[in-house]
């Protein structure tokens, strides 16, 4: 019983995280038909930033450290948002703009060598011009708690911390509020209308050009946000070339795909499925698959129902 | 001063010569309508001035302002609304998404109503399915949605590309009806049209387009009687 529950909330709360990301692809997907494999780099960069943010307020990793007051907490995760969408508003302008009338494969292959310059780049570190520079440099760091380390509720032996209350609820938030943004506001709308089909938007008098650049900018800050909680809820940061944001991207387009890509609720439902399948594989099967779990999931969904869960089978009509 | 000017336009897709050195005008408050067949290039012409598809050489002018190089959505602020060949309504959302998306330039709240009520008095049916999703529609009510979602920028100038395409020929004149109706009310419109008579005997001017050249223009009661037109066009 103690191990159900615990599980639950454990998969619950990495797998709105999940969400968090994998709305970043649905998002990009549905306006551009392609697989933003820069994303999950986004993230690396989301929870790095968070990290370079929390240090810039003199805080730092330890045990006889002190939390600071819930509103730098915040200010982090806003800072980090709003760098993140800068840096997703320019990856599209500079690698992904040049190319809007070309072949959609060499749109796949600059997103992968976005990729891999975003990893590297952020490693750097070295002398310049004799100047030492450094961007997050090559090793693991340990980013500062923000939140206090505090059991909310005791069940049984399950303790429900607050952070996983941090994590749920402002993931919870993000979604409901993305939500809102496409159903319910004009700029949603026109988004929508640009991912049925560009022509036509443009016709009514959309920019297209530039909700394409929103998409993008709210995409990434999602995956911002989805890399600062992380980073609350695992201190332990692996430098940005590390496979393991690799991995978890991965696993968020997993998320997305399950759900059914280029669907909102689908890229949520996805990605607390996915949370769910990992950690109660990994409680109840083995530790060791942890990835496997996720993978034959998507296996299984791409033979069954290649749509995804939410998506409709798509009909070209000529 | 024509409300819109076309002055030599080329357009090529490739090496594929689309329009060759067209020329026309159009004047404020008319019907002018451009027929050929199949392939004659009366498309490429509209999605040229929409911007959709850019001219090698040639300028577009619209109240005298060069528009050539502008971006789709610069040309809809400057007046001109395109209704698209084949409707191109947005199946997924609802009817009022679809018209409040021809509304998308204008963001006083009352205009919006107002052009809302405007459209709704100009096609009742649309108002009856106003929550139903745009895909639901027949073919008919469609045409007329696309039509309402142009009207709602309030263009000075509305491009029309085959209307009459694959409705009955009920739905045709009622159509044809609307599209006077629109024009009596002060908008000037642009009729691109497979169907000649039909287009001919609503427009008051008009020019033939032939594989990617005007090749007659004249008032369209004289082309109505033209000999070649009425052979080439008009089915003798």
């Amino acid at each position: 019983m103690t191990q159900l529950i615990q599980t639950l909330t454990d998969g619950i709360a990495v797998g709105s995280l999940y969400a968090l990301i994998a709305l970043g692809y649905t998002l990009v997907y549905g306006i551009l038909q392609f697989i933003n494999f820069a994303h999950s780099d986004v993230f690396a960069l989301g929870a790095w930033l968070s990290f370079t943010i929390a240090t810039w307020f003199g805080l730092a990793a330890g045990s006889g450290a002190t939390t600071p007051p819930w509103y730098i907490g915040l200010a982090v995760l806003a800072l980090a948002m709003i760098g993140c969408g800068i840096v997703g508003f320019l990856i599209e302008r500079l690698a992904y703009k040049p190319l809007r009338a070309a072949p959609r494969l060499n749109v796949l292959i600059t997103a992968i060598g976005v990729s891999l310059l975003l990893e590297n780049v952020g490693q750097l570190e070295g002398m310049f011009r004799g100047h030492h520079f450094k961007i997050f440099g090559p090793y693991p760091k340990a980013m500062p708690a923000l939140i206090p380390d505090r059991v909310l509720l005791h069940f049984a032996a399950v303790q429900f911390r607050l952070v996983d209350a941090v994590v749920l609820g402002t993931a919870l938030f993000l979604m409901v509020a993305i939500q809102w943004l496409v159903f319910r506001t004009r700029l949603g709308m026109a988004m929508r209308a640009v991912s049925f089909n560009h022509n036509s938007a443009a016709l009514m008098g959309i920019n297209v050009s530039r909700i394409i650049s929103a998409t993008f900018v709210l995409g990434s800050m999602l995956a911002a946000a989805a890399g600062f909680l992380y980073a609350m809820k695992y201190a332990q940061l692996k430098q940005t070339a590390d496979n393991v944001w690799v991995l978890l991207g991965l696993k968020a387009f997993v998320a997305a795909v399950v759900g059914g890509i280029g669907n909102i609720r689908g890229a949520m439902l996805g990605g607390i499925f996915i949370g769910l399948i990992e950690f109660f594989g990994v409680a109840y099967l083995s530790d060791k698959y942890r990835d496997v779990y996720v993978f034959s999931l998507l296996i299984i969904v791409l033979l069954v129902r290649p749509s995804g869960i939410l998506g409709k089978a798509t009909v070209e009509k000529v | 001063m024509p409300l819109l000017s076309v002055r030599n336009l080329d357009v090529c897709y490739g090496v594929i010569s689309a329009l060759q050195e067209v020329s026309l005008e159009i004047n404020r408050g008319e019907i002018v309508t451009l027929i050929g067949s199949n392939g004659a290039g009366k498309t490429t012409l509209l999605r040229t001035i929409s911007a959709l598809v850019r001219p090698r050489r040639g300028a577009i002018f619209f109240n005298d302002v060069e528009i050539t190089r502008l971006a789709p959505h610069e040309i809809v602020r400057r007046g001109v609304c395109h209704v698209p060949e084949g409707r191109q309504i947005f199946a997924n959302l609802t009817v009022h998404e679809n018209l409040l998306l021809g509304g998308y330039q204008e963001r006083d709240a009352n205009r919006i109503r107002a052009s809302l009520d405007r459209c709704f008095s100009l096609f009742p049916v649309l108002a009856e399915r106003r929550e139903q999703r745009a895909g639901t529609l027949s073919g008919g009510e469609q045409q007329m949605l696309a039509i309402g979602r142009a009207l709602m920028s309030k263009p000075q100038l509305l491009l029309l590309d085959e209307p009459s395409l694959g409705l009955a020929p009920l739905i045709v004149r009622k159509i044809f009806q609307i599209i006077r109706e629109i024009n009596a009310e002060g908008t000037t419109v642009f009729l691109v049209e497979q169907n000649a008579h039909m287009a001919l005997t609503v427009a008051h001017r008009a020019y033939v387009l032939q594989t990617g050249r005007v090749i007659k223009s004249d008032v369209a009661s004289n082309l109505l009687q033209d000999p070649e037109v009425k052979k080439a066009y008009l089915g003798g």
